[in-house]
């Protein structure tokens, strides 16, 4: 579930950072205003909370395998969405730092999936709008269950989305979506038992910890999902005017489909940015244009077309080969060497 | 439940890098940040057939973990552990992508094995320089820098006080895993029942240290801000520092740098 920075394309990621990073800023400002100075101490503490629940396991009955808790909406009915988001944005950026799940880049595609969604979509839309003020076994089992299951399904949905538009993977769209939102259906039905479970027992346990959360004035509701929506807004924008102006100019793919395969050069990379590039690169390259047989005269007999390409293909091929050897051996021994010399200059001392 | 106090251990040892006196320790964590957004940036924005550029780019974290005195074996294992999305989703690209990209010998190689192993190498590169910033600088450094970048206080206030509960409740976790599992017969007692009221009360019992730590703050004169160390400036060495490596990180994803080495020695020696 969670996105990882490989997959992801400068534009998309930094797109989607932008969407979270504006719902941290406002649900930061809100929750200012509040100035409830209890609630500081509770979500830091709920956020340690998930991690701990996360370290503790069940056995799915039937199949033998595990699961547990992902937690984001358990934290929005017992905090409300604001407080929620920024619980896990901070869970989110410890797992990203500590155990580099997913990475820094990927982090804005990860506190979206899996906090925006379940806080300022399911929660409102799906859960508060069916709950009710005291609801049955029935309803609270269905209501819970749903919510659960839309909120992981629209999280799957997004990292399809997300992977699509990057275009690292070569995953076709309708493909990776088959294999996503079925995985996801029954990931989304064991974090639904979860939370049901657990919603239950402090239903029973302390049920005044419930109220506080759904008995938001209905006022709040209203600007939270018109901001929501917003939100939304801002995010298709952004990425689909972003990613078309990228694709506007021959992009990595095509240029390094040329290079890899060793064509020359590409015609229309010729003008533009590129041109520019092109430039400095010929200036700051020792070798422009290489190839085994560029020593050789220009004058030789004209050979087919082919063939030239082939010899440069082949040329730039081992090249890049033994010059990628070479980097390799380089970081290697640079790395050795700077932790050597460092050994030496501190032994000294102690 | 020998792995979870692992993946605790392995957690507090981390942390524990951070305490290190080396020179990289002792610059100003907002260099470090935005150093590594700049490296992370450009490793991401290579096309997806890249393979060969993205080499040098092991420089940055193999200086850093050898200047920070790093255990590098250690960071290695860790980094060859994570990220199964990425590398499963990457894993398909051979199937979808048959179109021969390159010759070596008689071995065709399409451009889908080329896109997974550019996506296994961006995996390491990224994953491994977060882990090399997090154990270079540590936690609360980074949010204290983050924190001066520009990111809202209650958000950093929430970073830090999780921080400070992660090991104290992980623990406690841990405990009452343990216990569950030592009267747990077979595979009797290990469902959801037991899991959910084993989760309700620890989180009651979260629930309740957090009015208590709430009323310890108010006694000790809580006034809505954490105290926290401003005392590191951003000087001459973090400005070379952040310059040297962002420009590096230019020149690297402009060239193709094994590229023009490989032929500085294949040109020369015909």
């Amino acid at each position: 579930m969670h996105m990882a920075d490989a997959l992801l394309s400068p534009t998309v990621g930094g797109a989607v950072w932008a969407v979270s990073a504006g719902g941290i800023a406002w649900c930061s400002a809100r929750l200012r205003r509040e100035s409830d100075d209890r609630q500081a101490p509770l979500m830091g503490v709920l956020g340690a909370f998930l991690f701990a629940a996360q370290m503790v396991n069940f056995t799915i009955p039937g199949t033998g395998s595990s699961g547990h808790l992902a937690g984001g909406l358990l934290l929005a009915i017992l905090l409300g969405p604001p407080a929620a988001f920024l619980t896990v944005a901070s869970v989110l950026m410890v797992q990203a730092l500590f155990f580099a799940d997913g990475g820094l880049l990927a982090l804005g595609c990860n506190i979206f999936n899996l906090g925006f969604i379940p806080a300022f979509v399911v929660f409102p839309l799906v859960y508060r709008r069916f709950i009710g003020h005291a609801p049955g076994r029935f309803r609270q089992l269905t209501v819970t269950m749903t919510a659960s299951v839309i909120a992981m399904q629209l999280g799957a949905f997004a990292v399809v989305l997300e992977t699509v538009a990057s275009g690292v993977s070569s995953f076709p769209f309708s493909r990776f979506l088959l294999l996503m939102q079925p995985i996801h259906l029954a990931i989304g039905l064991v974090e639904g038992a979860v939370t049901v479970a657990v919603v239950s027992f402090v239903r029973k346990a302390r049920p005044e910890l419930l109220q506080q959360a759904i008995g938001v004035p209905a006022v709040a509701e209203r600007s939270r999902a018109s901001i929501c929506a917003f939100f939304l807004a801002v995010s298709v924008i952004t990425a689909g005017g972003l990613s078309s102006l990228a694709s506007e100019q021959p992009d990595g793919l095509e240029w390094s489909v040329a290079k890899v395969a060793g064509a020359a050069e590409l015609e229309g990379a010729r003008q533009g940015v590129h041109a520019l590039l092109a430039a400095m690169q010929e200036k700051s390259a020792w070798f422009p244009d290489y190839s085994f047989d560029s020593a050789k005269p220009p004058v030789d007999p004209p050979r087919s077309p082919a063939a030239a390409g082939g010899a440069a293909a082949s040329g730039t091929a081992v090249s890049g080969l033994v010059g990628t050897m070479l980097t390799l051996f380089l970081v290697f021994s640079a790395g050795w060497l700077l932790k050597k010399g460092s050994r030496a200059t501190v032994a000294p001392e102690g | 439940m020998a792995s979870i106090n692992q993946a605790l251990l392995d957690l507090k040892r981390l942390d524990q890098l951070a305490a290190g006196g080396t020179v990289l320790h002792r610059l100003d964590p907002r260099a470090k940040v935005l150093a590594t957004l700049v490296f992370i940036v450009s490793v991401v924005s290579f096309g997806r057939y890249e393979l060969s550029a993205l080499i040098p780019f092991l420089f940055f974290p193999a200086c850093l973990i050898a200047l920070g005195e790093l255990p590098a074996g250690y960071l290695v294992a860790k980094v060859a552990l994570v990220c199964p999305l990425a590398v499963a989703v990457g894993m398909f690209n051979p199937f979808f992508d048959r179109s021969v990209m390159a010759h070596l010998g008689p071995l065709d190689i399409t451009g889908g094995w080329i896109s997974f192993a550019s996506i296994v190498l961006r995996t390491a590169l990224t994953v491994g320089a977060a882990l090399t910033l997090t154990a270079l600088t540590g936690f609360p450094a980074i949010c204290n820098a983050l924190e001066r970048l520009g990111m809202p206080r209650a958000f950093a206030m929430q970073l830090l006080f999780l921080y400070r509960y992660l090991f104290v409740l992980t623990e406690e976790g841990v405990r009452a895993a343990r216990a569950r599992e030592l009267r747990s017969f077979g595979k009797t007692g290990d469902g959801l029942n037991s899991y959910a009221s084993l989760l309700g009360h620890l989180l009651l019992r979260t629930w309740q240290r957090a009015e208590r730590m709430h009323m310890a703050m108010l006694a000790r004169g809580f006034s809505g801000v954490l105290p926290g160390r401003d005392c590191s400036r951003f000087g001459a060495p973090e400005l070379a520092f952040l310059l040297l490596w962002s420009a590096l990180c230019v020149m690297l994803r402009l060239n193709n740098a094994p590229r023009l080495l490989g032929a500085l020695v294949t040109g020369q020696l015909p």
